[in-house]
């Protein structure tokens, strides 16, 4: 029986997660700075040199990565239920190779940061429109016909990144590689994905649980009095701004919005009231912890975000999986 | 609560997929705790001709009305409150138990901000014991059998309560004692509480027993509405099927036999 209690409760140990997570990585780096010198630095606004790094340096990046995992999860969660597919994530409708290929042009053209974020966005908007206009053109729209459009269009862009690939100079590879597996090591200015972040879950929490009738299916949720068919165009509206949202943050970042609505869904059930914020929360955390352990594993170099997020991800998700399993047998 | 007229009508209905016309210019009206059925071969369009009655596919032409109302002027919400709808194929993407599935049907009733509240679960608890799946309550819907899983949508539906039930074969996967019983349930829902019901079948022995007026609907788009005792002859049944149909009188209920 789910009740707003049981909702609030569970929030509430998932925000202090997601706290305890920005801590952490507030705290832990080439230098360690104890918490008290955190705390410090971030209500005293002490004038040290680790005051500094914390305010200037750590902390963008820690709500940068806060808001991108975030975004990631919840387009994950938004989709899955779309598509009424499990294995759907914020990638699977092309929107992050939209992305990749303008943000892999704009490193080829040797331009900036605020260029590699700019272009990724116009592509991950260019795929959206894509896939959005060949699945939707004559009115009608079906699942699958949306999945298989948006597997097809992330095909071509992998083909294009991958003609880029080869043919780029190699001291331009190590940046682009950095890019596609996604990297908070840019992220230098978190407002735009925090407010993007909070956008989303005001727009789409109104609407959670007409969101749980439609993981039964359309019609049915149709029946029981959700205008389906205007609830759907906006859900993909909303995932894919979230999506290109975070890729141009952080690049394409894997596993977050595939294995965090599970994580939740197994954890804490399926009620989207309850999914979508702490699909966020968790996803939001987990980046942070991911980009913690890759900044100081083999410090000063740093790792790709993106291949720890895989690396702590599937075996919790795995575990999840085989005690799921053995409940219900 | 309810008017003076009909509960669902349909004037000059013409239902057609692609090129093929399921049933032309039908004029239908069901009044409170009138029960339909409504029967034909597979592929005859009876489930069309139900999702266009539910509002769920717009008719090629003429219209349906709820209470003297257009679905386009009630909006889905108030929709939902006055017609159920039990489809006849569902799939589960995802994991549910069973408690959580049938609280779905309480969502009309419910606020935009609105949780399910103790009185919600207490209606669905007992749609749950109506279809006897008392005990059920925390089982996750996957490792429901077919027949469970149909007397769960049932349940769903009657947690919705509206006060027109359009169904699908409701019985389908049913065994012969849940057949019964799901069937008089609804019919108690019609005797008890006003609701008009129209539901496919595919026994005709069945509608002869549980419904008032029967809808055949024949392969070429014609159909022929009447009194159950009238259209439920082995001459019309043989003609409906495009199979000899014999009619068996047992303890006064009729049976229906393929030759």
């Amino acid at each position: 029986m789910p009740t707003r209690r049981r909702a609030l409760l569970i929030l509430l140990a998932l925000a202090a997660l997601a706290l305890a997570s920005v801590l952490l990585a507030l705290g832990a780096g080439s230098v360690r700075i104890p918490l008290r010198e955190v705390l410090s630095a971030l209500f005293d606004g002490s004038a040290n040199v680790h005051g500094e790094v914390v305010r200037s340096l750590r902390l963008p990046r820690a709500l940068a990565g806060f808001a991108c995992g975030g975004l990631l999860a919840l387009a994950g969660a938004l989709l899955q239920v779309l598509l009424r597919n499990p294995l759907a994530d914020p990638y699977v409708l092309g929107i992050s190779g939209g992305a990749g290929v303008g943000a892999i042009l704009a490193i080829l053209f040797g331009l900036g940061a605020a260029a590699i974020g700019g272009a990724a966005f116009v592509g991950a908007l260019a795929a959206m429109l894509v896939v959005f206009g060949l699945a939707h053109g004559d009115g009608s729209w079906t699942q699958s016909r949306l999945l298989l459009t948006g597997v097809i269009v992330a095909a071509g862009c992998g083909a294009v990144v991958a003609l880029i690939l080869s043919i780029a100079p190699d001291h331009k590879l190590h940046g682009m590689l950095f890019w596609l597996m996604g990297d908070l090591a840019q992220a230098t200015s978190p407002h735009l994905a925090l407010g993007m972040l909070v956008a989303v879950l005001v727009i789409v929490m109104p609407f959670a649980r007409e969101l749980n009738l439609l993981t039964r299916g359309a019609d049915l949720a149709q029946a029981l009095g959700v205008q389906v068919g205007r609830l759907r165009r906006g859900i993909y509206l909303v995932a894919s701004l979230a999506t290109a949202a975070a890729v141009t943050q952080a690049g394409s970042i894997g596993f977050i919005g595939l294995i965090v609505p599970h994580l939740v869904r197994l954890a804490a059930g399926n009620d989207q009231r309850l999914l979508l914020p702490a699909s966020a929360l968790a996803g939001g955390s987990l980046l942070v912890i991911a980009d913690t352990l890759a900044r100081t594993v083999i410090a000063p170099q740093q790792l790709p975000v993106g291949v720890l997020t895989a690396l702590i991800g599937v075996p919790v998700f795995l575990f999840l999986l085989a005690r799921d399993a053995r409940r219900r047998g | 609560m309810t008017s003076a007229g009909p509960l669902v009508e349909v004037r000059q209905l013409t239902v057609s997929i692609g090129q093929r016309t399921f049933c032309r210019d039908l004029d239908l009206s069901l009044q409170p705790g009138e029960r339909l059925a409504i029967l034909g071969r597979n592929g005859a369009g009876k489930s069309t001709l139900l999702s266009v009655l539910a509002g769920l596919r717009v008719p090629q032409a003429g219209e349906v009305r709820l209470n003297g109302a257009t679905y386009a002027e009630l909006g889905a919400r108030r929709s939902a409150l006055l017609r159920g709808w039990l489809p006849q194929s569902r799939g589960d993407a995802f994991a549910a138990t069973v408690l959580e599935t049938a609280l779905v049907g309480r969502h009309p009733h419910l606020d935009r901000w609105g949780w399910e509240s103790t009185k919600d679960a207490q209606i669905v608890r007992a749609a749950l014991a109506a279809v006897d799946l008392a005990d059920f309550e925390q089982r996750d819907i996957q490792t429901l059998s077919g027949g469970e899983r149909q007397r769960l949508a049932i349940a769903t539906l009657l947690a919705q309560a509206p006060q027109l039930f359009l169904l699908d074969e409701p019985i389908a996967y049913l065994d012969l004692k849940h057949q019964i019983a799901m069937l008089e349930l609804f019919a108690t829902a019609a005797r008890e509480n006003n609701a008009a019901v129209a539901m496919v079948l595919h026994e005709p022995a069945l509608a002869w027993r549980f419904c008032d007026r029967v809808l055949l609907v024949h392969s070429d788009g014609l159909t022929e509405c009447g009194p159950t005792r009238t259209m439920l002859t082995a001459e019309r049944l043989s003609a409906l099927y495009h199979y000899p149909m014999l009619a068996v009188e047992c303890e006064g209920r009729m049976s229906f036999l393929p030759k």
